[in-house]
């Protein structure tokens, strides 16, 4: 296999403007969630991919970490999104503008 | 070969993405972005990360995207119109951040040569995965589990309903 890292870069890079334009335009907190795992995805990518090009294992490791965080990260929100629910009734991001405890 | 199969996955990851973020239905969003999350795995596989490759699709698309498809089945969401009447107000700021980001990019990789150097074939195994895991970065793995732990924690005092006082919390069970 031949590829050159600015290809790699180049891909990554593409997922994650994706993924941050689905965070900046849509107004559903699903839908912004799911921007933030493409974006959390395309860092993985180019974790992995300097993993291969430097021959050393430390990226693979980060990319592992990365997940882990991910998975209690997304816990946490899909929770916060029932309780913003079943408090405010809606899912519109524009609805969740107040920070009174 | 791997190469060709390689840029194939690419595009298919790329025009996944694409059709996950302009999908109106959020279920179909879901399940193209498990379809990306597929080729982002055979991608790990390719740059000679297997066991990465594997948690990947153990991890994000067996159990956060089966998470995200419960929610959305839980919350009956409908398909949201938003998409249809945005207007360029919207759209506008960020295209332009968007567009700015790339040349960015673009000129990153012209400028740099250290960019246009080759992946070399490497491959690691898990057994070699593992004894550098735990052998150079036994703290982060302690920080992580603590991390895990108390996310659950959290997860279950917002699902329980603790955290709002106007709701006693017992009529919606999870």
């Amino acid at each position: 296999m031949n590829i050159p890292f600015n290809h790699l870069l180049v891909i990554a890079f593409l997922l994650f403007l994706m993924g941050l334009g689905s965070i900046l335009v849509r107004r559903n907190v699903i839908r912004v969630l799911i921007g933030v795992e493409i974006m959390l995805n395309a860092a993985g990518l180019v974790l992995v991919g300097s993993s291969a090009l430097w021959s050393r294992v430390d990226g693979q490791l980060f990319a592992v970490f990365l997940m882990a965080i991910e998975a209690a990260e997304v816990a946490l929100a899909l929770a916060l999104v029932i309780y913003l629910r079943r408090r405010k009734g809606t899912l519109n991001i524009n609805a969740f503008n107040e920070m009174r405890g | 070969m791997a190469t060709i199969v390689f840029y194939v996955l690419a595009v298919l990851a790329l025009f996944g993405t694409y059709l996950c973020v302009t999908r109106s239905n959020p279920v179909h969003a879901i399940l193209y972005l498990v379809n990306v999350l597929f080729a982002v795995a055979l991608m790990y596989y390719l740059l000679g990360a297997p066991l990465v490759a594997a948690w990947e699709v153990i991890v994000y698309a067996g159990a956060v995207m089966v998470l995200f498809v419960f929610i959305i089945m839980m919350l009956e969401l409908t398909p949201d119109q938003e998409m249809t009447r945005v207007g360029w107000l919207r759209w506008g700021p960020t295209v332009l951040l968007v567009l700015v980001l790339f040349c960015a990019l673009v000129l990153m990789v012209a400028v740099d040569p250290e960019t246009s150097k080759g992946i070399v074939d490497t491959y690691v195994s898990p057994k070699a995965f593992g004894y550098s895991l735990f052998t150079r970065y036994p703290l982060a793995v302690q920080i992580i589990s603590f991390h895990l732990f108390i996310a659950a924690i959290g997860a279950y005092y917002l699902g329980r309903g603790g955290g709002s006082r106007k709701h006693s919390g017992k009529e919606e069970e999870e």
